[in-house]
């Protein structure tokens, strides 16, 4: 697994002793381009068969100031020849392009750990930009890694130097450099990198020269340096998959492709409305350059407004969806309301981010359950899903489509920051493997008399979709309580309450329509099962897989369906004799399920806008095989070593 | 206008517009001359009730929709612009009605109005004027005259009023009216927006009689209206008043000020009055210049001296949203076929063998 890499392995030994997992973090200032180097790399990782997980973790500010503590950008990935579910808790290997990256990531490291450095920015400005005394390369205070410093930022200058590219532009080309050291590190091709470059800087070809100029330059360094220092060259088999073709995929392209797919199957054109927000606004993103597949897509003036024309569009028709993260979530409450009572389909996202209020806008939390189930004035029921990975996003979104259009009402589809930006192989579906669910709108009166019933219900409590437009079918919907079958205005208490039930029933009985819940690994029965739900799925599934190893008796129940819950899922925990829910929040789905199951779920919370290590997770099971009374559950602390890193934080 | 052939080429009469529901609006209310002017236009304009759809927010204005026989959607407080705008995105073929307040369209939703003018959307807006909030019972509205008492403002409100037409020009309106609830021209108004392709925004005037009573008697009480009213029409020369109310009176450009003042016309020879000779204006619905003063003329010093402006104030259309949001989704289609499965496979792939 990815924390027991073989220490020695970088150092001395020949390539054919390859881990099964290693964990490499690519650390520089926000400007050096880090992100792109982790994602590139990514994909390198991913054609050459291995599995993989990432974690991208940068600043809230756009350019932080260079060389400071706070403006240092990181991408980690862990990646391996079996089965990869998180992105690794300790790294094997830290490049740090700088001082700030270096002080704020090694740490992390594990002993033994290699250390790539670019001796050339360890000037000393930016080491005391760093709040470096001395030079950390210098002074024996890293000698618990291996140390490989050298002058990347010079090696990259006289590397592009025949393409007379100015000072600044020629070390940008820094990154390409490390890229190309990193792929000879793990005997990758470079063929498919020097394609992206030609393809990103087809307008410029020198800059296109010189990036590939550096990505040789630093790949051939590799081997001159393994025949004279430390480092080796290593070769990871293919992790061994499904048979299929496989792409790389984020959380939310996963969600845009979904969304596409749900419509399809619909037989709808798509109307996404949205407002700019970290970290949801690359589904936004996405989605405009998809619209082909019959997408309007509509920057609104705010997230009201977003949610607004989404219903809007629904009302006329169209699969109406908005997405937002949790502040634009709580804005658009009042229309999520309005959707429920007027029963309208609308799909709305939630990329979660820590909160309360503007929160850590780059970080991730699962701090927004509550919201999404209960969070509107009102008994407004809601049907609420969850994602666990960028892949598992591509089905969520298709089944946020399909019980927003089969039962007329909002569905709120959950993810967060790490899925969102996290990319993992991806083995392509096939959409006309889906079944579809296609929609019918009311075309002529459905009442006794020749009337017309707009809230008239089906056997599944959904009312007909009638678009305006139709011939003869006129009437008025609208917030206000009305009397069940006209829709007329009522506020009559007969009517409220009527109205009230049926709202309630009709998002009840979607759990009639959905999976029974399955175990993810392990049991039916047993001592202690462990509860996730959405971006947890990773670390607890391994913890899980590795207490079983060692004869723990602890399974792993994952629930995607979050509001209505799958019908069995109560009497399934009942099964166990301890139920453990790790959450990164204070404990709210644990809550939820007390109140719908009165089973005694323990609490594991984590709320340092961190993900779960699996070792904590490890840990937790363990206090309930340790026969001490009353330490199960809890809150797991801050991690120094994990990414984001506390320091660069806060520095 | 009213010579303009119905391009909805439907037939219908007023009753045809008329719903079921039990109009639930004071008695006495403005809001009901408001509905009758509207539901007679409809028919005139050729509308068809199935290709209708009004949509409103919150406010005694917003209950509108339940009275009209067509498709309506009552959404929530300010925010009827966003809905309208999704509605005409995804069916741009509907004629699509926001009715709105000056509680509604200027305070809470007033974000929206600013964003639905500028991006012209093709729709109408009536924004019913009564400068006060009615439905929450009589607090001050950001229309309220300086003074205006109300549960709020028990001293008299001290928050200075905002000018509606004078906020629709600022966002980018391209069709900018102005009419009240009795006044008999206001369906030429409604037909005139109506006819204009885009955003279509009509300040109506309207008296809350329970609240705000004959707030706006200063110029629209019958008595010495003439005086105080100068209905615009395309064209003519911006004359108002009679011998009866003091004298034919025009409107004129102030070449040094830089501003509009109003001036005596004399009649000539044959009884017509000689606007000529007085320098008024003739009336260029195209005119940004002309209608930035034109709606701003109470906010003068000299307010006194000036009638309210009335009619269609401006009038130059330009592309509308859903028509440019149609373009773009062309343009960024062509040449590009939707299938899915191919997108998923699109750019870097490699394939697991068995």
């Amino acid at each position: 697994m990815a924390t027991a890499i073989l220490d020695d392995v970088m150092v001395g030994q020949p390539a054919q002793a390859a881990p099964e997992a290693m964990v490499v973090r690519f650390a520089g200032d926000s400007g050096d381009g880090m992100q792109l180097t982790g994602g590139q790399f990514t994909l390198s990782t991913a054609l050459a068969g291995n599995d993989l997980a990432t974690f991208p973790d940068f600043p809230a500010e756009i350019r932080a100031p260079q060389g400071t503590l706070f403006g240092v950008s990181a991408f980690q990935i862990n990646f391996g020849s079996t089965e990869i579910e998180t992105a690794g808790d300790a790294p094997d290997v830290l490049v740090a392009m700088n001082p700030a990256a270096l002080k704020t990531n090694v740490g992390a490291l594990k002993p033994g750990g290699l250390i790539i450095a670019d001796s050339g920015e360890f000037t000393r400005r930016n080491l005391e930009k760093a709040h470096y005394a001395v030079n950390p390369l210098e002074d024996g205070s890293l000698a618990k890694w291996q140390l490989l410093a050298f002058d990347i930022s010079k090696l990259t200058l006289d590397a592009v130097k025949p393409f007379g590219l100015g000072n600044k532009e020629a070390l940008r080309c820094k990154n390409m450099w490390t890229l190309g050291l990193a792929l000879w590190m793990f005997d990758r091709d470079r063929q498919p990198l020097i394609d992206w470059l030609n393809g990103k800087f087809a307008k410029n070809q020198v800059l296109a020269d010189a990036n590939v100029a550096a990505l040789n330059a630093g790949h051939a360094y590799g081997e001159t340096a393994e025949l004279s220092g430390p480092l080796r060259q290593m070769h990871m088999a293919p992790a061994k998959s499904e048979p299929g073709l496989y792409r790389t995929v984020t959380g939310a392209e996963a969600i845009s492709f979904g969304l596409v797919a749900g419509a399809q199957l619909a037989g709808l054109p798509m109307f996404f409305g949205g407002y700019p927000i970290t970290p949801a606004s690359a589904i936004l993103h996405n989605l405009v350059r998809l619209k082909e597949f019959g997408v309007t897509t509509f920057q609104a003036e705010d997230e009201i407004a977003a949610i607004g024309s989404a219903i809007g569009a629904s009302y006329a028709g169209h699969l109406g969806v908005t997405s937002s993260s949790g502040p634009g979530i709580a804005l658009k409450g009042e229309a999520m309301g309005l959707a429920v009572m007027t029963e309208l389909p609308l799909v709305i996202i939630n990329s979660q981010r820590g909160g309360p209020s503007t929160g850590l806008p780059t970080k991730t939390e699962q701090s927004d359950l509550y919201q999404a189930v209960y969070g509107r004035n009102g008994d407004t029921p809601m049907p609420v899903i969850s994602c666990r990975s960028p892949s598992d996003a591509f089905e969520c979104a298709i089944e946020a489509c399909r019980i927003a259009v089969q039962f007329m009402t909002p569905v709120i589809l959950l993810t967060d920051g790490y899925i969102a930006n996290a990319a993992e192989p991806w083995k392509v579906p096939d959409p006309a493997s889906f079944a579809p669910f296609p929609v019918s709108f009311l075309e002529a009166k459905n009442g006794p008399n020749d009337t017309l019933l707009p809230f008239a219900r089906d056997e599944k409590g959904a009312r007909p979709w009638i678009k305006p437009g139709t011939p003869g079918l006129m009437h008025r919907i609208g917030g206000i309580e009305k009397a069940p079958g006209t829709g007329n205005i009522d506020y009559s208490p007969e009517s409220h309450q009527a109205m009230t039930d049926a709202r309630k029933a009709k998002v009840d009985g979607v759990a009639q329509h959905i999976p029974h819940q399955d175990v993810a690994l392990g049991e039916t029965s047993g001592k202690l099962v462990v509860v996730g739900w959405g971006s947890t799925f990773g670390p607890i599934h391994q913890a899980v897989r590795r207490m079983r190893g060692k004869g723990f008796d602890v399974s792993h129940v994952h629930v995607r369906h979050i509001w209505p819950m799958p019908e069995n899922l109560g009497a399934l925990l009942k099964s166990y004799e301890h139920v453990l829910v790790p959450e990164m929040n204070t404990g709210q789905f644990k809550t939820v399920l007390r109140d719908q199951f009165l089973v005694d779920a323990k609490p594991l919370a984590k709320t340092s806008g961190q993900p779960f290590t699996i070792a904590e997770l490890e840990l937790a099971i363990g206090t309930f095989f340790d026969g001490i009374p009353g330490n199960e559950g809890g809150e797991v602390p801050a991690d120094a070593t994990q990414l984001p890193s506390i320091e660069a934080v806060n520095p | 206008m009213n010579d303009m052939t119905p391009i909805g080429g439907v037939t219908t009469t007023l009753k045809d517009w008329e719903t079921d529901q039990e109009v639930r609006w004071c008695p006495g209310c403005g809001d009901y001359a408001i509905l009758k002017a509207v539901q007679r236009t409809l028919p005139e304009l050729g509308a068809d009730p199935a290709n209708t759809v009004f949509v409103s927010g919150i406010g005694c204005s917003s209950r509108f929709p339940y009275y009209v026989e067509s498709y309506g959607f009552h959404t929530i407080h300010g925010r009827a612009p966003a809905f309208a705008t999704g509605i005409k995105l995804a069916n741009p073929e509907l004629d699509v009605w926001i009715v709105t307040g000056d509680g509604d369209g200027m305070s809470i939703g007033g974000n929206h109005t600013m964003h639905i003018l500028r991006r012209n959307l093709d729709c109408q807006i009536l924004l019913f004027n009564n400068e006060i909030y009615g439905l929450t019972k009589g607090q001050s509205s950001p229309t309220s005259r300086l003074g205006t008492n109300s549960p709020t403002s028990p001293l008299g409100s001290y928050d200075r009023p905002a000018s509606p037409c004078a906020f629709a020009l600022g966002s980018g309106a391209r069709f900018v009216a102005r009419g009240f609830d009795v006044s008999k021209e206001l369906t030429g108004v409604l037909k005139a927006a109506y006819h204009h392709k885009g955003a279509a925004f009509i300040e109506i005037f309207q008296n809350c009689i329970v609240y705000n009573k004959d707030v706006f008697d200063d110029f629209a009480a019958p008595k010495g209206a003439e005086g105080r009213q100068l209905w615009l029409k395309n064209g003519e020369p911006m004359l108002f008043g009679s011998e009866k109310s003091g004298g034919v009176k025009g409107i004129a450009l102030d070449h040094d000020a830089l501003m509009l003042k109003v001036v005596d016309v004399i009649a000539k020879d044959d009884g017509t009055p000689d606007w000529k000779a007085a320098g008024v204006i003739v009336h260029d619905v195209t005119n940004r210049s002309v209608a930035y003063m034109l709606v701003d003329l109470r906010a003068t010093p000299k307010f006194a001296d000036f009638p309210m402006a009335l009619g269609v104030i401006y009038d130059d259309p330009r592309p509308t949203f859903e028509t440019a949001v149609a373009d773009e989704r062309a343009r960024a289609s062509k040449g590009k076929t939707p299938d899915l499965a191919a997108l998923l496979k699109r750019g870097q792939t490699w394939t697991v063998e068995s």
